[in-house]
């Protein structure tokens, strides 16, 4: 089970164990940590759970669908190369050591 | 001194009033009293992912329980509440327990509508956890299966049990699908991926124990109702749900409501009304702790709704109830466009199918009063964000 770094927006860091298979947002949301609203539950229609995953992890994430690609474009913050929805990105063990940034603004 | 605010309900709006109520800054005690002994969780998926497997219990809980703990939220699982005196500013559940309050939040959502039992006795519903659970291995054990009602609900069970392979027919009493949120356009791209999909779809149906008896497995969705009862017994005011202000309180002003079982005056669907939706129960969540916080903020949020079915992707954004003119954007030939509709040339609702970004934007639009013309929106060049 992998262990998960998030930063939320003030800076704090905290770490938890993902089950597999939990979701990033679901990790964050089900621990309480701040920063992740995830209005519609992990469906993709809200872009409320953007994150920024640290570069290093990028290319070991499951590529992006076209539905994640278009929310990002309509996420409050701004969308950079490393931007992904919370939602659609679930843990494996590749991930053990994954760190994400939490934006300030959902 | 206000110092405890008992929740009753702890679905969405209920778990997200206890959640604000917190970051807001209350320092008293929080109870949060849920009927169902599950840990709170998100009911959306029971009736798509959950029901076809690709989510299980653990992806549907909201919060893990120590979160509860580490905010000193008192979630009390499994108690039904009978009972409210507003005098005495007290609740009584089922079982003798007896709950005060300073402040007291109603959370306690809707329930089915049910066919007579001597029209359907051996049918499922599906509104909880509990139901989604039953229903889940009992579509495994079966051939055919009928679904009483082509609103959403019942038409998410029909594809996820088509997926699974079963042999499904929806029975609508209408002439068309969804016919009370969507327009005969929208209607008929769902009707053809059911049949395309090989669900048989029957309209303007005829439904008698003779006709359902001829499948192994009946699934009822025909809408819902508020439960109202705890707050209508109380002598609160109650008309089609409990009737609540801007802030969410009703006509007991230590007494809010919100989520499903509150009627407020919604002026993006100029009227009274009740919205049965996550959205609509967060954001009342979050103004009913506002204003027990005193940071006081009034309702006035755009609401939006969402339906999978198959590949298709709907979300509703506004309301569509009253438009005289429309506009399209994007490929209806693909399945892949949104409508625009206006009321006296101002935008008033957009569903967007297959086009998640059109409705981030309308949205946003939409809640800023702001209105693209007709050309704007046909042109998929121009983007609507920037207007």
């Amino acid at each position: 089970m992998p262990h998960i770094t998030y930063i939320e927006p003030n800076g704090t860091a905290k770490t938890y164990d993902l089950p597999l298979g939990a979701s990033l947002m679901e990790g964050a949301v089900q621990n309480g940590v701040s920063g992740i609203v995830a209005e519609c539950g992990g469906s993709c229609m809200c872009a409320t759970c953007h994150i920024y995953v640290d570069e290093a992890f990028v290319e070991l994430l499951p590529e992006m669908e076209e539905e994640e690609n278009e929310m990002l474009d309509g996420a409050t913050a701004e969308r950079l190369p490393n931007s992904r929805l919370g939602c659609q990105v679930r843990a494996t063990n590749k991930l053990e050591g994954l760190v994400v940034r939490i934006p300030s603004v959902q | 001194m206000m110092n405890k605010i008992v929740i009753v309900g702890a679905g969405h709006g209920g778990v997200q009033a206890a959640t604000s109520l917190r970051e807001m800054g209350f320092e008293g005690t929080i109870q949060l009293i849920a009927e169902e002994a599950h840990l709170p969780y998100q009911k959306p998926p029971l009736s798509k992912g959950f029901l076809n497997g690709k989510q299980t219990e653990e992806n549907l809980v909201f919060r893990h329980a120590n979160y509860y703990a580490e905010q000193k939220i008192d979630l009390v699982l499994g108690e039904k509440i009978r009972e409210l005196d507003p005098q005495s500013q007290q609740l009584t559940a089922v079982s003798g327990r007896v709950f005060s309050y300073d402040k007291l939040i109603i959370a306690t959502g809707a329930r089915n509508r049910t066919l007579p039992s001597e029209v359907a006795p051996n049918a499922f519903y599906l509104r909880d956890l509990t139901d989604a659970q039953r229903l889940r291995p009992a579509l495994d054990a079966v051939d055919t299966v009928a679904v009483v009602g082509g609103g959403f609900i019942g038409l998410e069970v029909a594809a996820c049990a088509s997926e699974a392979g079963k042999k499904v027919t929806v029975l609508e009493v209408q002439d068309r699908l969804m016919a009370r949120v969507l327009p005969p356009v929208l209607s008929d791209i769902f009707l053809k991926k059911h049949q395309e999909m090989g669900v048989e779809v029957i309209l303007q149906a005829r439904v008698s124990r003779e006709v359902l008896s001829e499948y192994d497995l009946v699934v009822v969705g025909i809408g819902v109702m508020p439960n109202q009862e705890l707050a209508e017994s109380a002598g609160i005011t109650c008309h089609n749900g409990i009737v609540v202000n801007e802030y969410q309180q009703t006509s007991q002003p230590n007494v809010y409501a919100i989520g499903d079982c509150a009627s407020h005056f919604n002026r993006f669907a100029g009227k009274q009304c009740r919205l049965e939706s996550v959205q609509n129960a967060v954001d009342q969540a979050k103004i009913a702790a506002s204003h027990i916080c005193q940071k006081p903020l009034a309702y006035d949020s755009v609401p939006w709704f969402w339906t999978n079915q198959f590949d298709l992707k709907l979300q509703m954004a506004g309301i569509n109830s009253d438009y005289d003119s429309y506009a399209f954007r994007g490929d209806l030939g693909a399945n892949k466009f949104s409508i625009f509709y206006f009321n006296r040339e101002k935008l008033v609702a957009v569903d967007s199918l297959n086009r998640p970004a059109d409705h981030l934007a309308a949205r946003k639009l939409i809640q800023a009063g702001s209105t693209p013309t007709k050309e704007q929106v046909e042109d998929i060049n121009v983007k609507l964000g920037a207007i």
